[in-house]
């Protein structure tokens, strides 16, 4: 049956994967139907169906490729409420992995995938990043010319290492995303719209591979952070604490949204990863009617889950900013002195931030602004800056 | 398509491997070199003397220079190399990752542009 399979394709793989599915189709159907009267022939006709079938998708694949990745300024948005074939579905899962395939800089796959994947122009993309449109142009085309000379494929990855692709998948979804909620650099407070693109991105992947919680996880922490967005900062632009936000101003909806998914990813706990615990913590938050009202003893324990997954000392810094509501500023204070001598973090602004914070906590006024003063050395950020300027003159007068 | 897989590792940590290591390391070369050739990926492969025994070779104005030495002072150096066939990135990736040398040192991946056998032809004849 092969062999005939193989003449009438042309193609050995082809036939190879249309007999297996001439053969699956048959154990799915004749048990039902029974069997038919000749059973060779229905196996070969089946077969050779599947198989144009799937070269015929192959060529429209290619041709789509061609295209999109050539011509990628002729590519329309993807439009996500319009139904779409199962195959159209496959081939934008594809993309998505190529765009992000780790043979390419993490540059290039978050320019790739702004570009291909979410149809933002060239320059909007240089802007965001604070590059010319002319170094993004360059960075695009020698991307998409590592995908064409290397032979990165158009394929989503075979089971046994799909868990970690998709790992690099969620990462760039997810740096577009902070870089929209927190700058690395420039005089803007925020780029919403880079935070809509990567909720836009999470919710396609969230769509195409329904069901995983890390997916859930990410699109749920994206979705409570960028609800608070708004209340980040008051009406001169000014970023506000957690505790200064008027809370009013959340999204309550996209809280809703956030948490709903936050619910749906803990119903498989043995499956949960950073980003759903993350999103765990970013839900107690969005949902508690104010700081001094919240979940603080869950949300430390939360750190501890998230520091045993993924430890790192921005994790142990977030920790201990968590116990300090819990257990005082005292207490934090020496885990942090504890954390800042081990040199992990020397020169991390938010550190120092943090004990001058838990300084002033303590009544410590004058260490307080020592400390306030060596983080403004350290902020790169305008809005960091006056953010800090703010806490220093809340201090009075030295 | 083709790629060039080339293994490159610290020398130094060659020099002072013992005996008994040595032969553990060729064995697991021939293991994953017959695995290659029955799986019909091997195109070729031979490993290399170290970069002590290498001579630069440049012509300039006419001039042959040579050189002792490879071109630039690395911490890894160029060790062996294969050539396989592979049908994208991901299986030539694949197949440097069960390189021995890829766990202490670093597998270069890089696509090979084939002449065309008509090319391939007329050099052929020109000679």
């Amino acid at each position: 049956m092969l062999a005939t399979l193989i003449r009438l394709v042309g193609d050995f793989e082809l036939a190879e994967e249309g007999a297996q599915e001439a053969f699956e189709a048959a154990l799915a159907r004749w048990p039902v139907t029974g069997v038919p009267a000749n059973p060779r022939a229905w196996l070969v006709n089946t077969g050779r169906n599947r198989a144009v079938d799937r070269l015929r998708r192959k060529v429209t694949l290619r041709r789509k490729l061609k295209q999109v990745v050539a011509e990628a300024e002729t590519v329309q948005q993807p439009d996500l409420s319009a139904v779409e074939g199962e195959d159209i579905a496959d081939d934008r899962l594809r993309l998505i992995f190529t765009c992000c395939h780790p043979a390419l800089s993490i540059e290039a796959q978050v320019a790739l995938t702004l570009r291909i994947i979410c149809g933002l122009p060239t320059a909007a993309i240089a802007r965001s990043f604070l590059t010319s449109e002319e170094t993004m142009a360059q960075r695009l085309v020698r991307a998409k010319a590592k995908i064409r000379d290397a032979g990165i494929p158009y394929e989503v990855p075979p089971r046994e290492v799909l868990g970690e692709r998709l790992a690099g998948v969620l990462a760039v979804v997810y740096l577009v995303f902070t870089e929209g909620y927190a700058p690395s650099a420039g005089d803007r407070a925020t780029h919403p719209e880079l935070c809509a693109e990567a909720i836009r991105l999470g919710r396609l992947v969230d769509h195409l591979l329904p069901g995983d919680p890390e997916v859930m996880g990410l699109l749920a922490l994206m979705l409570l952070h960028d609800a608070r967005l708004d209340g980040r900062h008051d009406a001169d632009g000014e970023l506000l604490l957690l505790d200064e936000q008027d809370r009013s101003q959340w999204d309550r909806e996209r809280i809703a949204e956030g948490a709903g998914l936050v619910e749906r990813a803990l119903a498989r706990p043995a499956l949960i990863g950073p980003y759903g615990v993350q999103a765990a913590i970013a839900a107690l938050h969005a949902q508690a009617p104010s700081a001094a009202e919240t979940d603080w003893p869950q949300i430390l324990g939360l750190y501890e889950v998230l520091r045993r997954m993924q430890p790192s000392p921005v994790v142990e810094l977030n920790a201990i900013a968590a116990l300090s509501m819990v257990d005082g500023p005292e207490r934090a204070l020496q885990l942090l002195e504890a954390l800042a001598a081990r040199g992990a973090l020397a020169g991390y602004m938010p550190l120092y931030a943090a004990r001058a914070d838990l300084l002033a906590k303590s009544g410590r006024m004058g260490e307080a602004r020592a400390a306030y003063g060596e983080a403004l050395k350290l902020a790169r950020l305008e809005a960091e800056r006056a953010l800090l300027e703010r806490r220093l003159r809340l201090l009075g007068p030295a | 398509m083709q790629y060039l897989l080339m293994i490159y590792g610290a020398e130094a940590d060659r020099a002072s491997a013992t005996p008994a290591a040595i032969a553990a390391m060729s064995a697991e070369y021939a293991t994953f070199t017959q695995n290659i050739v029955k799986s019909g990926h091997f195109k070729g492969g031979e490993q290399l003397k170290p970069s002590t025994s290498a001579t630069s070779v440049r012509v300039r104005d006419g001039k042959t220079l040579m050189t002792d030495g490879p071109f630039a002072e690395t911490r890894e150096q160029l060790a062996g190399y294969y050539v396989i066939e592979a049908k994208d990135l991901d299986e030539a990736a694949m197949i440097a990752a069960k390189i021995p040398g890829a766990r202490t040192g670093t597998i270069e991946v890089r696509p090979i542009i084939l002449m065309q056998q008509e090319d391939l032809q007329r050099f052929g004849r020109a000679s």
